[in-house]
Parts: C-alpha cells; structure tokens; sequence
C-alpha cells in the first residue's frame, strides 16, 4: 500500500480524538504573540572565514595574506561599496543587498580570545557571557525569560543540532521536521504512565505528541489511500531514517512555517565552516547552503512577515588573517555577523575596520574584533521586542556595555 | 562493595540477554578484558590497512574515470568507479552489523563499551569520499587493541594513525624553516588543528595548563607527522620544522627532527597529572553520571596517577568503587548502545542479521541512529558524541527511539516474545511496576515490545 499525507491526515484525527482525552496533555491556547516582530538566529557553526565571506580587497594587505584565497572584484566577487566586496557563493543573495535587506558587520567577535576552541567559543557565543559558566543557558532564553505573555511556541529550536542558545527556564519548542510519533491512543498512554516519574523523558515525551499534532495539524495536501493499523506501524518504519533532501532548506521552509504562526524567534544552525584545508571549495558549500537558507525563509514567511523579520547569522570566531599552507585558514579572532530581512537597514557593511597590517592584527595573526558582537545583538533584541537596555545588560548578556546604537534596523 | 550481576552488565556491559549470564563478579569482567577478544574473531570487521587500500583503489579509480570524461571508455570507468563505490558503502555497513552482533552476542561487553568510548575519545572521521567508510577500521585496528593497555600507547597510536593526521589536518603541516616549504613552489605553512586537540580533547583538556604558545610549538613539533599512500603513517623529517620546541616547559628535539622526540612528547603528556585527572572525569562520566562522585574521580585519577596511565589500574578502582555502583539507573544509553541493547535483548541471531541485504541493514538499524541525534561514526566534531543525558532526550530523538522500539523489532526477531517475559529479560531487577503494568495492558505484542525499550528504565543505565 502506498502510503501518503492524507493517510497520516486520517491517521492524525484519530489521533487527535485521543489526544483531548489524554490526561497527559493540558489543552493549550496560545495567547496573543507578545511582540510582533519576528528573530532568526543561525549559528553558523565551525568558524566563518569573515575575509573571504566579506572581503576586504580595498585594504592594501589584503592580497599579500590571501595568495590562493584571492579575492576582490578582479577575482568575481561582487563589489560591495568600493572597499569590500562579497564572495560569490552568496551572490544569490545580491537583490537582497540591493534591496536594502542584506547587511553585513565586520570585525566583530565574542570576548572569547586565545584559546579558539570551537566548543567553547560556540557555548561562549550562545551562552551570551563574558566567559564560560557565567550564567545559565543561552541568551535567546534568558531573553525569554524577561519578556512578558512568553509560551512555549514562541520561541523554537530547529533540526537535529543541540541549541544552547535556547535552554534555559523559560519554555522553548524544538523540534526537527517531519519527526512525527504515531502510536496508536493506548501506546501513547502508556508511554505517558512509563515515563510519567522520569521528568526527562515526560517531558520530551509530551512536547513530541503535541508537536506531531501541530505538524499534522499543519501539513498535508495532497491526496491518497485509506488508513489502517498496519498503515500506522509502516509508518513508523518509514519514519525510522531521517528526511533525505536539502536539511538545510527543510529546516528553514520549517521555520517560516512556525513564524507565520504564533512563533517569533527561531533558532537553528549551519555547519560547515571550519576551512583549514582547500577553502575555496569548502566554503563556497557552505555560504550556498546559507544563501538558500535565507531564500527560503523569505519565501516562506511571504512579504508582510518578511517584512518585519530579521535574520541574524553569527559564528564562533574568524580565522587567520593569512592563509595557510593547506589552502585553508586556522582559527582566529575577529569575525562577521550577516543580517538580512526586511527589518533590517541593509546595504551596508557596518563595523569600524581595524586594517591588516601586522600591528593591527589581533596576536598578530587574527582579525582585531572592534566590536562585541553581543552589543550587536542586544541592540537588534531591543529594536525587535523593546526588551529594556538595562535588563538585557545584565541579565541576557550579563556585564555588557551596550553603547551607541549601531543602527542595524529600520 | 556488593556486586550486582544485572547491574553490572547493564552499567558497564552490553545490557542483559536472555541467553547470556551476566558477569559473576568484576574480577571475571577484568579476566574476560585481558582475555583473548572472542567476539572480534567470531565478527571480523576489516583492519585499518585492508580498508585504506580501498581508499586507494578508490582514488584511482576515479582518477582513471576522470581522465576519460568526454573520450571513449568513459561508461566503462564511470560504471567500476561508481561499482567499487556501492561496493565500498555496503561493507561500511556490513561492518556496522558485526559491531551489533558483537554486543547482541559477547560475554565481554565491557570491552564493547570501552572500545566505543575510545573511538569517541580519539574521535577521527573520513572527510573526503574516498576516506568516508574508515571509522569502524580505525577502531578496530588502532583503538580496539590497546584498550587494556596504557594511556600513551593508545594515545600515540590514534595521534600517528592516518585517519586522525588527515582529519584534523595534520598530515600537510609543514614548519616554516623545513625544508619541504623552501622548496616547494606553493605556499606551505603550518595548521595547529591536531595539536590543539591533542591538548584540548586527549590529554590536559580545556581547563588544563597550556597557552596558545603551548599549541603553536607542540605544531611545529608535530611538523613531519604525515601519509603516504603506500606506507600509511610516515615521519617525513624534511617537513619538519627545524630547532628545538618547549612544551610545557619541557624542550623537545633540537638535532635532527626525529619521530621519537613526538613520541616523548605525547608520553609526557599522557602522564601529565592533568591528564590523568581528565580522563578519569570523563570515565566516571561516561560510565557513572553526568555529574559523578568528586570522590570516584579523584580515586580513579590516583590510580591513573600511580599506574602511570596504566587502563586495567584504572578500570580495576572504577569498578571497584561504591560511587560506581548507586542502584538509581542514571545515565542515558547514546543510540547505538540503545539500539546495540534492545537487539541483545530480543536476542537478534546472528544468521539474521547476515541474511538483511545491505540496504535492509542500513534502513533497520543504521540510519535510524541519525533522528535519534547520533549520525553514525560522524558526530559534529573531534570532541565526539555528547555524555549529557539532556542532549540525547529532546522531543525529536526521543521521538525517533520510540518509532524505532515499536516497527524495527518486529522486523528483526523471529518472532516475539511474551512482553512479560521480554520485560524480565531485558530488564531483570529492573523491571519496575511501571514496566510490568504496561507489558501487560499493551494491545499488541509490537506495542508491549516498543513500550519495555522505550521506558526510562531500559534507556538509562
């Protein structure tokens, strides 16, 4: 038998029936959103090349460092504003730029320093501190926490990855698409009643049942055969490997899916981006996945939402001015952030540039950041959910100085 | 210290069966680790240097493809390349299904445990096409033989292994002032990738006492650490950088670069007390709680400390331990352990899993690791697979073990048992009433089956 949307469709209301009879759910209403705007955050994972992404091919060393890596309109790169230029693999990108919805900051960078380890530089920049083990959980979270009328649904963790930047007390969705459970109404309470005194597994029990029904609730159109228990079981078997496909593309057509709803913020990353050999072909892989990322959420949310979106996407740390000897680049310091999104005051490349000649590299071999790039992000929370300054200085990016606006929004 | 067989089996073993006694005491365990490895004769999965001449092979045979495109005898090629490809993807899973049937069928599965939690430790993943399949061999050749031995012979055989120099770049490193980077045209130059990790994630550890100094001079000694096709690992002294370098404090080298100044290095590092503290943390992680007993881990660091490194010391005091034997199930199994146990429960025989086509292989017992949150021998990084329980139990992956327990059972037994007698099988003792109420009030066998596996009680340990 093939099995189809519409047989899960009929599966699904059933399912549904008994999920209102289960005592382990709490009907939910959601309440109105309590902003309106709407946040992604992608956490480019691995350490983004900030010289090749955004390349500087006005600063006189830049040539000098990047012998194999060179880039600069004369190399096909897309020039930005006579100083910069953008990497091709993101030209797909260019009528954003053009647009005004795509931007970029230079030089910026966590107060993470000398150690350029990605685990701790990727907790440090979720966790939002000065250094390691300085508060709970991650910033995206502790945002949550101040913000009034919060639910679950508000705020959603996507894909397989782990999200630091959303655990935390206050409640968050995460769920990966099409990882639905389909148990017939006995299974599922007495998967509920095993789990019932493990807070863990309840809850993670729990959160899968309501969001499969939402997932249900949501999809489906196309048409198809009938329903049976053994339908349920294959089923499941079919559902035993993850989705094929773009994952990328999947998780971002996800994530504008929960935003046209009741969500405002979704968080969720890209990997692929620790360059230390043969770059050129590596990176432009990784920048394509991101572009089609943004495309997709654009596409997705449809202009209105569009409209009042942001897209932040921030990484580790940089890497080594001079590239080395493998055609790639080591870890390094100073970095760049992307925003895109109709939100946001694009067309420009913020970010005070600190040059590349050897005094003015960070030890002498890295980007110099210039700028915290948390203050960026506060400024960007501020502007979207008129969080007060002073909470998001001590309590989601605890010790910070925010400073001057940056502008990065309309 | 009382020594509970079931508990025994379950916490550091391959998880109870019901043709399979557990162990009587941890003497017998320790015994059966020195022994001779009955499940990897009665399993083979290739070594390292079969598997890396099909890397090889592999090479040249795209090579040989590429050369012809546009010319005639391009099909031909194209039709081996793509042939010994296939070829190549099926024993990566028929390797996969040995590794199962090891724990489905060992009386040693201590040793299964050690041997993923070394590979994991020395996590090192093919990244090119042709490198892609030789994580199960690296773990078989260089990690799985010296898991009863010392710290440093471990250590040095995963550092010199050409999985790991080529992983974490190594294996191109050239020093500045070698000879290699004044003769060659293109730019050569250094990449601190594995010797930050040697520090960061083998030995001292994130918190230990090293600086970025520290990482840049460990590079440049390991400068010469390189591959070659025929030979494997290979020390090239004019990749080397020239002089001496201070690890530590300690100054290695300075004459002619020479692999044993390497070796001694990384032998300092094994015994560094720094080391000995971190390795032992992360044993009574993996093996006890996420946040173990302060006395159990400086315990098993003495130990590691007076051994020298010594594992059999090391395991000998883990095993020995109060803090290693709280009743509470605690620490949640990672997929592979999950599903390695639920097969070793339903008692999975080996005839079955050699008669599942590749495909089968991968569709029931591969590929569903990765929605559980664990893509098979290519976790995120070098620092392997996470040990907090909160990671592996998120909606979706827990999602993903309970669609796994209730279809692939059914799909993998002849025939299932009573969930009754399948809940004292798998779980003993701990077949809470929980469990035994839902083994008896599930509709189906398949249901009763998938609820036992997908309780807490089976998926901590």
């Amino acid at each position: 038998m093939q099995l189809t949307r519409r047989s899960l469709l009929t599966r699904s209301a059933v399912l549904g029936c008994s999920l209102a009879a289960s005592p382990l759910l709490t009907p939910v209403t959601f309440a109105a959103a309590p902003w309106d705007t709407r946040l992604v955050v992608i956490i480019l994972r691995g350490g983004m090349d900030a010289l090749d992404v955004v390349q500087p091919y006005g600063d006189p060393q830049y040539a000098g460092l990047r012998q194999s890596l060179s880039g600069g309109p004369a190399a096909g790169a897309a020039d930005l504003d006579g100083f910069y230029a953008l990497h091709p693999g993101l030209a797909p990108l260019l009528p954003l730029w053009r647009a005004g919805e795509l931007g970029f900051v230079q030089a910026v960078s966590t107060p993470y320093r000398d150690r350029r380890s990605h685990f701790d530089g990727q907790d440090l920049l979720e966790a939002g501190t000065a250094g390691l083990g300085q508060a709970e959980g991650g910033w995206l979270n502790r945002l949550l926490q101040q913000m009034p009328g919060v639910e679950a649904r508000t705020a959603f963790a996507i894909g397989q990855e782990r999200m630091l930047i959303l655990e935390g007390s206050a409640p968050v969705s995460q769920w990966a698409p099409g990882a639905g459970l389909l148990m017939s109404p006995q299974a599922e309470r007495l998967a509920g009643l095993l789990m019932e005194d493990d807070p863990l597994f309840h809850a993670a029990l729990n959160e899968a049942l309501e969001l499969t029904r939402q997932d249900m609730a949501l999809g489906g159109e196309d048409g198809g055969e009938g329903d049976s228990a053994e339908a349920g079981e294959d089923m499941m078997a079919s559902m035993m490997t993850a989705p094929k496909g773009k994952a990328h593309s999947e998780v971002a057509a996800y994530a504008a899916q929960q935003l046209r709803g009741d969500s405002r913020i979704a968080a969720f990353s890209i990997n692929g981006w620790d360059t230390h050999f043969r770059q050129a072909g590596a990176l432009k892989g990784a920048l394509g996945r991101l572009a089609e990322t943004i495309l997709a959420l654009q596409s997705g949310l449809g202009p209105e939402i569009w409209g009042k979106t942001a897209v932040a996407a921030v990484t580790e740390f940089g890497r080594t001015a001079r590239e080395n000897g493998t055609g790639g680049t080591d870890h390094g310091t100073g970095g760049a952030m992307l925003l895109a999104g109709g939100a946001v005051r694009g067309g420009r490349v913020l970010g005070r540039w600190p040059g590349l000649a050897e005094a003015d590299l960070y030890d002498r071999r890295d980007l110099m950041p210039t700028a915290d790039v948390r203050g960026q992000l506060a400024w960007l929370l501020h502007g979207l959910t008129g969080a007060g300054k002073s909470g998001l200085e001590t309590d989601v990016f605890p010790g910070l100085a925010m400073g001057r606006d940056p502008g990065l929004l309309l | 210290m009382r020594f509970d067989g079931d508990l025994a089996e379950i916490r550091f073993g391959a998880g109870l069966s019901p043709l399979l006694p557990p162990p009587a005491s941890a003497a017998e365990m320790l015994e059966r680790l020195q022994g001779p490895d009955e499940a990897a004769e009665r399993f083979p999965v290739s070594g390292f240097a079969t598997a890396a001449a099909g890397a090889g092979t592999f090479q040249k045979l795209r090579r040989q493809r590429n050369r012809l495109a546009g010319k005639s005898g391009y099909e031909a090629a194209d039709k081996a390349f793509k042939d010994f490809r296939r070829a190549q993807n099926q024993a990566r899973i028929g390797w996969h299904g040995q590794r199962l049937l090891r724990h489905i069928h060992t009386r040693d599965g201590f040793r299964e445990r050690l041997v993923l939690f070394w590979a994991d430790h020395f996590t090192a993943q093919g990244k090119t096409p042709a490198l892609r399949v030789l994580a199960a061999p690296y773990a078989e050749s260089v990690i799985r033989p010296h898991v009863s031995g010392r710290f440093e012979d471990l250590l040095i055989a995963a550092v010199t292994s050409p999985l790991m120099l080529h992983y974490l770049d190594q294996f191109r490193s050239a020093g500045e002032g070698s000879r290699a980077a004044k003769r060659a045209k293109r730019l050569e130059g250094l990449n601190e990738n594995l010797a930050r990790e040697v520090l960061e994630l083998h030995t001292l550890g994130v918190g230990g006492p090293y600086s970025q100094t520290d990482v840049r001079q460990l590079a440049e000694l390991f400068t010469g650490l390189s591959i070659s096709r025929e030979k494997g690992f290979v020390f090239r002294p004019g990749m080397a950088e020239p002089g001496a370098e201070t690890v530590l404090g300690k100054t290695y080298g300075g004459g002619k670069p020479q692999l044993q100044q390497v070796l001694s290095a990384l032998r300092d590092l094994a015994r560094h007390p720094a080391t000995a503290r971190h390795i032992a943390w992360k044993l009574a992680v993996h093996f006890v709680s996420d946040t173990p007993d302060a006395a159990l881990v400086d315990y098993l660091a003495d130990r590691y400390q007076a051994s020298g490194g010594g594992l059999m010391a090391v395991y000998e005091a883990l095993l020995g331990h109060n803090a290693a034997w709280a009743p509470e199930l605690r620490n949640v199994k990672p997929p592979f352990d999950f599903v390695a146990s639920a097969c070793r429960a339903l008692a999975v025989p080996a005839e079955r899993i050699d008669a599942l086509k590749p495909r089968q292989l991968n569709r029931l017992l591969l590929a569903p690791l990765t929605p559980m949150g664990q893509a098979w021998e290519f976790s995120s990084g070098p620092d392997g697979w996470a040990e907090e329980d909160a990671a592996w139990i998120t909606p979706q992956a827990l999602a993903a073990r309970l669609r796994w327990a209730m279809a692939a059972p059914r799909r993998l037994a002849q025939g299932l048992p009573d969930p009754r007698d399948f809940a004292d099988a798998a779980l003993g003792g701990y077949a809470n009433e929980r469990v035994q109420f839902a083994a008896r009030a599930a509709e189906t066998q398949t249901e009763g089956i998938g609820l036992i596996l997908s309780s807490p009680a089976f998926q901590r340990r």
